[in-house]
């Protein structure tokens, strides 16, 4: 359970304040699978990245379970984020000169799992996302953007996470990869995770349940995804 | 994180950057090698002195002309000119101290000594033939001087092995041959056994004629150099030196000392003084090279630590602790040193090798002077990479990964 109540972001430069978030409130259930959409420079990663108990709000609350992310320390941060959630960053994120598979198994060292398993795990979740086996040992800047984000994804995925935050997770795939790695994500929606997914794709954004548009830092629509509607219709 | 995770990291991380990585450990080995060797030279020199001054006889007092000063601990001998001492001190010691055993009255100087046409030019010591017992001499081949000797001032010599070789030859018996010294001829009676020491102290290099011989045809004059007084035993060493101090003040007749004594104890100490001084500064100047391979050390991991920016960010973003993050980089920094330190200890120790057998000078690599740089070494990477370490464990993850 995720709830935002009246979160504000201001990031402070030389350049001046920008306000990347004014006064955003929602809640999100267990189990649910939304999708935030906007146009650039809306704030939509800032949102993500607080979400994801990475970085705080300058005002406002984001609570966790019921719980004020605030009055967590940096390590028990740390903990949350090794234990309960997947990071897909824009950015991917890679470890460069280190291999498709160590980087997968890297979330699983900080937690302790052995070597045969990590390896077992990283493996699955490569596959799971979409990543050809015959790369499995290619080093990370050697691969391709598409390449590249399905690792992220994997990654996000290896320590089965009960909430995954994906940052544009099919910005560099084409239609048919895009489509692998939006089946992947129902499929983990339908055994209970929550997904949260990122993107300025209306037509991506329509494979949730649940659509929430932000535009200048605020929520301008919340509603239900046009599939599930859609999905409800025939049902009726 | 799991040990062997740590381990792995750290190997792929130096690994990844050999040439900093290898020259930064680089500066380690230098660091560590200079203090090993130079403490080698340092503890090397003290144990050479120490076993020339015990191989001068046990026991053993020594009585020069000159009278004593003191700084402080440290006792200073004035031997120089002055003359005060006689063989009849002498005599006088060994009639009248009954905690003595044996008493060696000597002169000595430097004369050139020629044989068949080789020379050299070596120490000629005027002695008694209670030399032999008091110094712990013994005799190879042929004899030693005796009473008779000494009483007819007879021109013979007893030499060291090392002026035999040198006048004879390696492996010839000069017993019986001739050698001149100070253009007078000797007849040389006996070889002395090698006891080794080296340069100023070397105890091979000698030779020795009888005491009144020496004072007739080379130093012309009634005086000894020093008396050597063997006590009895270590017990009565104490009292053998305070009634030498009153009968030679009697009979000179004066009230303040014009001469000095001194005990084996009093020179082991006050050389030993000096060389642990030698020991420490040279370990000092050394240590200042270990101090900058540290500093190179930390210059290595704040540099890391700055190109791994985005890295760190990531590892945080998965759940990487703060300890996770400081235990990567400090096992990073002292890995690091470890490393030198071992490189370091091997270079050390051959460096010292080196300098006895080349340089001929004493080394000694001693355990303490391992175990000293091994700790050093491994406080220098906790020292020097605890900072970067820590710098790097409290990046805030976002703002990590948004670095360029
Ligand atoms: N670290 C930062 N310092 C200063 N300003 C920032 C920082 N991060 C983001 N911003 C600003 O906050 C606003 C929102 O940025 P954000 O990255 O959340 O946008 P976004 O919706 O993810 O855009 P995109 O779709 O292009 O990824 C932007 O105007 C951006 O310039
Ligand atoms: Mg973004």
């Amino acid at each position: 359970m995720i709830e935002c109540r009246n979160i504000t972001k201001i990031y402070k430069s030389e350049a001046g304040e920008t306000i990347a978030l004014r006064g955003v409130s929602f809640k999100i259930k267990d189990g649910e699978f939304v999708a935030i959409i906007g146009p650039s420079g809306s704030g939509k990663s800032t949102l993500m990245h607080i979400l994801g108990a990475l970085d705080t709000p300058t005002s406002g609350q984001y609570l966790l379970n019921n719980q004020d992310v605030a009055k967590f320390s940096d390590d028990e941060l740390a903990d949350i984020r090794k234990n309960q959630i997947g990071f897909v960053f824009q950015s991917f994120n890679l470890l460069p000169r280190t291999t498709v598979l160590r980087n997968v198994m890297l979330p699983l060292v900080y937690a302790n799992v052995t070597k045969e398993e990590r390896e077992l795990r990283a493996k699955t979740a490569l596959t799971n996302a979409g990543f050809d086996q015959s790369h499995f040992y290619h080093l990370s800047n050697q691969l391709s953007g598409g390449q590249m984000q399905r690792v992220a994804i994997a990654r996000a995925l290896v320590n089965n996470p009960t909430l995954i935050l994906a940052d544009e997770p099919t910005g560099n795939l084409d239609s048919k990869t895009g489509d692998i790695v939006l089946e992947t994500f129902q499929k983990l929606n339908e055994q209970g995770r929550t997904i949260i997914l990122i993107t300025h794709e209306k037509y991506i954004a329509e494979h949730a349940k649940r659509v929430i548009e932000i535009k200048d830092g605020e929520i301008v629509e919340d509603r239900p995804a046009q599939s599930s509607t859609a999905a409800r219709r025939i049902k009726e | 994180m799991l040990i062997n995770d740590l381990f792995q990291e750290t190997s792929s991380a130096l690994l990844a950057n050999k040439a900093r990585s290898g020259l930064t450990i680089l500066g380690i080995v230098i660091g560590i090698g200079s203090v090993i060797a130079m403490i080698s030279v340092g503890q090397g020199a003290q144990s050479s002195i120490q076993s020339n001054i015990e191989a001068l006889g046990s026991n053993l007092i020594m009585v020069m002309p000159g009278a004593q000063r003191s700084f402080g601990t440290q006792v200073q001998m004035q031997r120089g000119s002055a003359q005060t001492l006689t063989l009849e001190d002498a005599e006088a010691i060994a009639a009248e101290v009954d905690t003595v055993k044996a008493v060696a009255p000597q002169t000595s100087g430097r004369y050139q000594v020629t044989a068949k046409g080789t020379n050299t030019n070596t120490s000629v010591t005027g002695i008694t033939p209670s030399y032999l017992e008091v110094r712990n001499l013994e005799i190879d081949s042929g004899s030693f001087i005796s009473e008779q000797n000494v009483s007819k001032t007879a021109k013979v010599a007893v030499i060291g092995p090392t002026v035999s070789e040198d006048l004879f030859g390696e492996g010839a018996d000069p017993v019986g041959q001739t050698i001149r010294i100070n253009k007078i001829n000797f007849k040389v009676i006996g070889v002395t056994k090698s006891k080794g020491g080296s340069g100023m102290t070397n105890q091979d290099d000698i030779i020795l004629i009888p005491v009144s011989t020496a004072q007739q045809f080379l130093t012309g004059n009634k005086y000894v150099s020093t008396i050597y007084v063997s006590a009895i035993d270590q017990d009565s060493m104490t009292e053998a030196q305070n009634d030498i101090t009153s009968l030679l003040l009697s009979r000179h007749n004066v009230s303040v000392a014009d001469f000095s004594i001194m005990n084996q104890s009093d020179i082991i100490a006050s050389a030993s003084s000096i060389t642990n001084t030698l020991t420490i500064l040279l370990g000092a100047i050394a240590g200042i090279s270990l101090v900058v391979g540290g500093i190179g050390i930390m210059n290595m991991m704040l540099t890391t630590v700055t190109e791994r920016t985005r890295e760190i960010g990531l590892r945080k973003a998965i759940g990487a602790k703060k300890k996770d993050i400081s235990s990567q980089f400090l096992v990073e920094a002292v890995m690091l040193t470890f490393i030198g330190g071992i490189v370091g200890i091997v270079l050390g120790w051959v460096l010292a090798w080196g300098v006895s057998y080349f340089g001929s000078i004493t080394t000694k690599v001693s355990i303490t002077s391992i175990l000293l740089a091994v700790g050093v070494s491994a406080a220098i990477g906790i020292i020097f990479g605890y900072y970067p370490a820590r710098k790097a464990s409290k990046l805030n993850p976002i703002e990590a990964l948004r670095y360029e």
